[in-house]
């Protein structure tokens, strides 16, 4: 059955890592739906953040081929597992004087912020989980959007748990 | 010790104990060719093109075990091995690739001879490095050297700046290293070992099918003991030739597409298979759901992404083949399966490989004469095609690292450069290079390097005056539609033409010419009768070979399973596919 997977990795942080990696996704015909990168606590490493859409054996695979690759140093599937998923969305719409104030009780409900403003625009910024981002998406559509930049979701393990860097 | 890093590279080359390198300089690596200049622990063997020095840096790992060291220029320097990277990749050869590079404050500049080496051959290597600090030299080619060598081998390539090989570094070499991101299993797990002695044991028709892991890990000898002790009938793929004796009563032959039948009907009906190093390739299954469909899977390999890659797996175990084999071994007693090897040896008396002997000259004589001429002996490098299947079925491999062949990837043009380096290696062995027509001209050039070597090396040329597999297929599959595969072909044929005879124009080149003028011995045979002379009097000479021999055009390797087809689907003429074809 396919469905969407979340699977950390802690690779090498070097110039090419990341061609290598999404490389070696599409060479072998999978589809990274999401992907965000970013140092972690010890710089010598990043930790990626991959979606992608497939089956449980596509799962296993991509698994093996991403553990297989020399400057990933490990993989957890967050999938299944108790774990906190959150994006960033910055989004740009109209907004005339006149509806300013109705666009900042929405951005207040979704617990969103201003984060720029001009005389006939707002940009709101909202962090959470992909279906919270869509809803905060939709429900701006009517006013104008202008532009959106979005990030892929940033996902980590609940406490010290399976999938923790402390437990496996 | 301060030192250059070109003369960092020379050391290192000393200290993992590379004696035999093969490259061609350029602009960029002008530097470090200086710093090899009159070594006298390195022989430095210039081909004529890139290409050849990667394959022949690929076939001295091979026939040696060792790993194979190339180096070539930036640029066009480091394109032209990439049909060799991913030749050793889809083999898992050990290989280490030393290409130059611009300086690195040119890199991104489209600078002369410039091309992004790392990002081209990422997919076609096992790993791949650019030095961007001097200082990180000897870490990062320590780190190339282990990463090719260990685990499941391949091709790692290192790019090498131009300021690099000239930049001033202190020397150290780490005697040991680790990395973080690589960890191989090399034992396997014991509980698992016993599952699998556990179901071999209950077992009523089990087989065991066994790849060129077997020959990497150096695990022939265990295997021979295994089924020696066990008495289970044994299929190879075209990897795994060698790695049991083709002259054992166990052996059921080579799977899969052009595999014997009795091989292919044994897997079809086993209720076990044990792959042990091999890695389910299509070649081998043919339509992946219907192969072995009464089977369970073992699976026996160093790479845990092999496992349950194509066909899902029961019983996997992961780690080094010899090891694995050596503790099944302490379990292994006599299998109660007679009734099953009976069945066995029914298929192999009742359909034996076999050809047409009706005097002419045929491609598969020439190999059974080979095969007896040099008592079984020599090293086979092939090409690709007709003539590699052939080698494949018609020579008794009886130790590993005898047959020389590109198998994942199918590289023509592969088999000449690969018996330089088999050649190297192996001075003492005769070393033969069963060619096609076709696949000889794809790396001619180096029978120059050859004869500048003084390598005594054979080359038979199966010469069909076809580019014999494709034709084949065209033949089966195609209603004998055989466009772009007449080697003889010119401008003056007609458009349309599955004919070959006297009314076509002559050959190009003459091989004899074309191996006089490279000062190797040129011979052409066009009868059976003289095989036999002939290849006794090349074996003779101490001198490079090349033997022209001209057999029947539309000779086809048979069985033949169609591609997508279940593998005991075979078929051996246009007939039998025309049958397939309308089933």
């Amino acid at each position: 059955m396919e469905r969407e997977y979340t699977i950390a990795a802690l690779v090498e942080n070097k110039s090419g890592v990341l061609a290598h990696i999404a490389g070696l996704f599409s060479g072998r015909g999978y589809n990274i739906s999401e992907l965000s990168v970013g140092e972690t606590e010890d710089p010598a490493y990043s930790r990626m953040t991959i979606v992608v859409k497939g089956d449980d054996q596509v799962l296993e695979k991509m698994k093996k081929q991403l553990n297989r690759f020399i400057d990933v140093i490990k993989v957890w599937d967050l999938s299944n597992l108790p774990a906190v998923h959150r994006e960033l969305i910055l989004i740009k719409v109209k907004a005339q004087p006149a509806k300013k104030q109705e666009i900042f009780q929405i951005a207040e409900v979704f617990k969103g912020k201003v984060v720029d403003i001009s005389h006939d625009t707002l940009t709101l910024e909202s962090t959470g989980i992909s279906d919270k981002i869509e809803a905060f998406i939709n429900i701006l559509k009517p006013y104008g959007i202008l532009e959106i930049a979005r990030t892929g979701r940033a996902s980590i393990s609940r406490g010290f748990g399976k999938g923790s860097k402390t437990n496996g | 010790m301060k030192m250059t890093g070109a003369q960092a590279i020379v050391e290192i080359l000393h200290r993992e104990k590379v004696d035999t390198i093969f490259g061609i300089p350029g602009g960029v690596v002008i530097p470090l060719f200086d710093a090899l200049y009159g070594d006298k622990k390195l022989n430095m063997v210039t081909t004529k093109h890139e290409q050849g020095a990667i394959h022949a840096a690929d076939g001295y790992a091979r026939s040696s075990g060792k790993t194979g060291v190339c180096i070539v220029t930036s640029g066009p320097g480091a394109t032209n091995i990439v049909t060799g990277l991913a030749t050793a990749y889809m083999d898992s050869v050990p290989v280490v690739a030393l290409t130059g590079q611009v300086p690195t404050a040119s890199i991104g500049n489209d600078a002369f001879q410039e091309a992004d080496t790392t990002g081209i051959t990422r997919p076609v290597t096992k790993h791949n490095f650019i030095v961007k600090d001097a200082a990180e030299l000897p870490i990062i080619l320590k780190q190339a050297f282990h990463i090719a060598r260990t685990g499941r081998p391949g091709p790692v390539l290192v790019d090498l700046p131009k300021d690099i090989i000239t930049a001033e570094l202190n020397f150290s070499y780490p005697a040991e290293i680790r990395i973080p991101g690589y960890n191989i299993t090399v034992k396997g797990n014991t509980r698992q070992i016993k599952r699998v002695m556990e179901a071999i044991g209950q077992a009523k028709r089990p087989v065991l099918y066994a790849g060129g892991g077997v020959i990497t890990s150096g695990a022939s000898e265990e295997l021979k003991q295994f089924v020696k002790t066990t008495g289970l009938p044994v299929a190879l793929t075209l990897m795994g030739l060698g790695g049991f004796p083709g002259t054992e009563p166990e052996f059921l032959g080579m799977l899969g597409m052009h595999g014997t039948k009795a091989a292919n009907y044994a897997v079809d009906k086993c209720d076990l298979l044990i792959a042990v190093g091999a890695r389910f390739d299509d070649r081998v299954t043919g339509k992946l759901s219907m192969f072995a469909p009464h089977a369970k899977f073992i699976h026996i390999d160093i790479d845990p992404a092999s496992i349950s890659k194509s066909v899902v797996i029961d019983l996997p175990v992961v780690g080094d083949a010899k090891h694995i084999l050596h503790e099944m071994l302490k379990y292994a007693k006599p299998l109660k399966i007679k009734e099953w090897l009976k069945e066995i040896e029914n298929w192999k008396n009742s359909h034996p490989l076999t050809y047409n002997d009706d005097g002419m000259l045929h491609p598969q004589y020439i190999v059974e004469q080979i095969y007896n001429v040099t008592q079984g002996n020599a090293i086979i490098t092939t090409e690709v095609g007709q003539n590699q299947m052939w080698a494949a079925q018609f020579f008794k491999y009886t130790r590993p690292r005898q047959l020389i062949t590109s198998g994942g990837l199918g590289t023509m043009g592969y088999g000449l450069p690969a018996a330089i380096g088999a050649q190297l290696a192996n001075p003492e062995d005769t070393v033969i290079d069963i060619a096609g027509d076709g696949s000889i001209q794809m790396n001619i050039q180096e029978l120059a390097t050859i004869t500048q070597n003084q390598l005594p090396i054979k080359v038979a040329i199966l010469n069909n005056g076809y580019l014999g597999m494709v034709r084949q297929w065209q033949e089966f599959f195609f209603d004998k539609r055989y466009s772009a595969t007449c080697l003889k072909r010119d401008n003056r044929c007609p458009e349309v033409c599955c004919n070959p005879g006297p009314q076509c124009p002559p050959y190009v080149p003459d091989f004899v010419k074309l191996a006089e003028s490279y000062f190797a011995v040129g011979m052409r045979v066009d009868k059976k009768e003289d095989v036999e002379s002939a290849l006794r009097e090349a074996i003779r000479v101490d001198k490079p070979v090349l033997m022209d021999f001209i057999v029947c055009p539309e000779e086809n390797v048979t069985p033949m399973v169609p591609a997508g087809a279940p593998i005991r689907t075979m078929i051996s003429s246009k007939e039998d596919a025309e049958k397939y074809l309308l089933a």
